[in-house]
């Protein structure tokens, strides 16, 4: 070996606790977030056997999941949603766990107040009971999703048995052109990977284009890792990143603050290390892009159409006319000509401040198509007030969309924002599974600027021609 | 944990690529907050109706397969969401093992913590024993995870890949949270070296 080493690997060798003969190593986990959704058998579990939570001060919890985007002090009208929620207070309250409740003025989705508040930091091991935890990844920190029984797991021993994965280095080289995004990379790249393409291996991006995103562009880009099939996705730590997290509530202070910065500064992966495997883009070849199908790999630029399934392999083929059939699409029409119904603008993927100063630099001084309702989300309530003293939300209210409260909402639709049956949605969110954003519900995956623009156009439509007002 | 040495059952094939968790358990009965009773709402939009009547077409209702315990399908079985709920969804319903070509890493993972057998086989043996269950009546197959092996009565056998201690925790049904504890000098060392962050510290008042 030549013991040059990746971004990953520094990670993990750091985070080491023992590594018994013929078992799985054991991994020390820094911080452990919790939902509603997925914690409260983990804690049951905990009960059953007699065991506390080993360090609740490194697991924070909040509400996202299922929680309605009315305004805050109405009645959760779900009875089954309201008991999961009182269960994780109740939880939090006996396992003596940090949580931001409904009524914090922190509370927002996980993956969104992670960052905000200062608690995600380079170099850490970061989990939760959610797939998109990889978006923690955009600080070089290694973030993952686990299943309940790991999330007791870790409630138990601040551990995981994790076998290691291996590394894929994305290599992004070039600048994007005006009006690609984050979020196009992300659709490119699993566009090219396929939703498989990197199942089992950990994600560094890197290369100019990756180097010159905001870390809400990061975060964009690593939380659809897992998208691509990616145990977790990585950005090495930079400038940009110390600036990001200096002076957050969590982030280290004074004399830790430079032991920290210190030792992230070498965390970076070094030359010549090996990765598995390296895949190339070239950025300036991306262009906005939208998905037609019923997974994230499905997608085609603005510009393009819906494949004909007969121009592609047996497999392909079946899952497209699958994918066709329900999303009720021809073979071959125009991306630019398919009218939306729904616009949602939030989830993890794309509801911070810099999402929604996209969207409302796209939506000023237009309106909302007659035909469509869309909505806007903040993930969080710091990212809602911060846009009402910038003013967005009154951009977004005079051009007709609805100004809502943080959560995770339309993405998952677990609480009441969800499509009817054979709507259409323009959606800045992650995932375009069948009946994701409500049975019979058919989303389309893109940027912000671009579901800001399919809102008043009605239909997608190129966003690098789109009239600036 | 349910040991898993082996096992004997009917075989359901469901010919789709990519099936995620969306599709193997919908949000709308994430809600809970039991780990049972998901198995009556396994693949519910493609099982039943917007207004709750059977779909009769779908291949898990068929008669035939009524009494299944494994399910083959396409690649990339599992992915999406991590939610658990897709396992204890297909335990509940009476499965004991999906076949596939490859799964997705968390519901792989979660698949072990259950007793639950993930097994992948090379792409065209799934194909083969989609085929089988398709064309043939009562066509069971055995997996035994000593040997790491699928077979059928008509000469099908194949072998699966599964790492050797995970193998062994199915085989013996072990709880890896004790698994873990018996680590408890080394964590309690590595915490020492690793104290808790002051700015996680409640605040003094």
């Amino acid at each position: 070996m030549s013991g040059k080493r990746t971004l990953f690997e520094k990670i993990w060798d750091a985070h080491l606790v023992a590594e018994p003969g013929g078992r799985s190593p054991i991994v020390y986990i820094d911080l452990h977030l919790v939902h509603e959704v997925t914690s409260p058998q983990a804690f049951d579990g905990l009960r059953a056997s007699g065991r506390k939570v080993r360090q609740p001060l490194r697991t924070i919890a909040t509400v996202d999941h299922n929680i309605p985007t009315e305004p805050r002090g109405t009645v959760i009208t779900d009875l089954v949603a309201a008991k999961q929620i009182a269960a994780l207070q109740a939880n939090c309250r006996e396992f003596g766990v940090r949580l931001f409740d409904m009524d914090s003025p922190d509370q927002g989705i996980v993956h969104v107040i992670g960052p905000e508040l200062g608690l995600t930091q380079p170099g850490m091991t970061i989990v939760c009971g959610d797939s998109h935890t990889s978006t923690h990844g955009a600080f070089g920190a290694l973030a993952f999703g686990i299943g309940t029984s790991e999330v007791e797991h870790v409630l138990a021993t601040q551990c995981l048995a994790q076998q290691k994965p291996k590394t894929m280095k994305i290599d992004v080289r070039g600048r994007f052109a005006e009006g690609v995004t984050a979020k196009d990379l992300a659709l490119g790249i699993i566009g090219q990977i396929g939703t498989d393409g990197a199942t089992g291996h950990v994600i560094e991006y890197a290369g100019e284009a990756v180097r010159a995103l905001s870390m809400e562009g990061r975060m964009t880009l690593c939380n659809m890792s897992i998208e691509a099939g990616a145990r977790a996705g990585l950005v090495a730590p930079d400038e940009v990143t110390f600036a990001y997290v200096k002076g957050r509530r969590f982030a280290p202070r004074d004399s830790e603050w430079e032991r920290s910065l210190e030792s992230w500064r070498g965390l970076p992966t070094d030359h010549g290390a090996n990765f598995d495997r390296i895949v190339e883009m070239d950025a300036a070849q991306l262009c906005p892009f939208v998905t037609w199908g019923t997974n994230p790999g499905m997608v085609a630029p603005v510009t393009g159409r819906v494949p004909e399934p007969g121009s592609l392999s047996e497999s392909d083929r079946r899952a497209t006319e699958l994918a066709l059939q329900y999303m009720d699409l021809q073979p071959g029409k125009r991306i630019e000509e398919i009218d939306v119904d729904r616009v949602f603008i939030g989830s993890c993927t794309n509801s911070r401040i810099e999402d929604l100063r996209a969207a409302a630099r796209v939506a000023r001084g237009h309106h909302v198509s007659g035909k469509v309702r869309a909505m806007v989300v903040p993930g969080s309530q710091t990212v809602k007030r911060a846009a009402e003293r910038e003013g967005l939300h009154q951009i977004f209210l005079d051009a007709g969309f609805e100004w809502r409260e943080s959560g995770c909402s339309m993405c998952l639709g677990m609480n009441p924002d969800i499509l009817q049956p054979g709507e259409r949605c323009a959606s800045t969110s992650n995932r375009n599974f069948e009946g994701r954003q409500g049975r019979g519900g058919r989303t389309h995956l893109v940027s912000p600027m671009m579901a800001a623009a399919a809102a008043i156009a009605g239909h997608f439509t190129d966003i690098r021609n789109w009239k600036f007002q | 944990m349910k040991p898993f040495r082996e096992h004997r059952g009917l075989v359901v094939p469901l010919d789709r690529v990519n099936v995620d968790t969306d599709q193997i358990i919908p949000k709308q009965f994430l809600k809970r907050i039991e780990r049972t009773g998901f198995g009556q709402f396994l693949f519910y939009d493609w099982r039943f109706s917007a207004d709750g009547k059977k779909n009769a077409d779908f291949v898990l209702d068929e008669p035939r397969y009524e009494h299944a315990s494994i399910l083959v399908a396409g690649k990339n079985f599992g992915c999406g969401s991590s939610r658990e709920h897709a396992v204890w969804a297909l335990a509940d319903f009476g499965f004991r093992a999906v076949i596939s070509s490859s799964f997705a890493d968390i519901f792989a993972n979660n698949s072990v913590k259950n007793g639950f057998l993930a097994v992948r086989l090379e792409e065209d043996e799934t194909e083969e024993l989609m085929r089988r269950a398709r064309e043939l009546n009562e066509y069971e197959v055995t997996i035994n995870l000593e040997r790491c092996e699928v077979r059928d009565d008509l000469g099908f056998c194949a072998k699966f890949p599964m790492d050797e201690f995970v193998r062994h925790c199915l085989i013996h049904g072990l709880d890896d949270i004790g698994l873990t504890l018996q680590h408890e000098a080394e964590i309690a060392a590595y915490e020492a070296r690793h104290p808790v962050p002051s700015a996680l510290q409640p605040v003094q008042t």
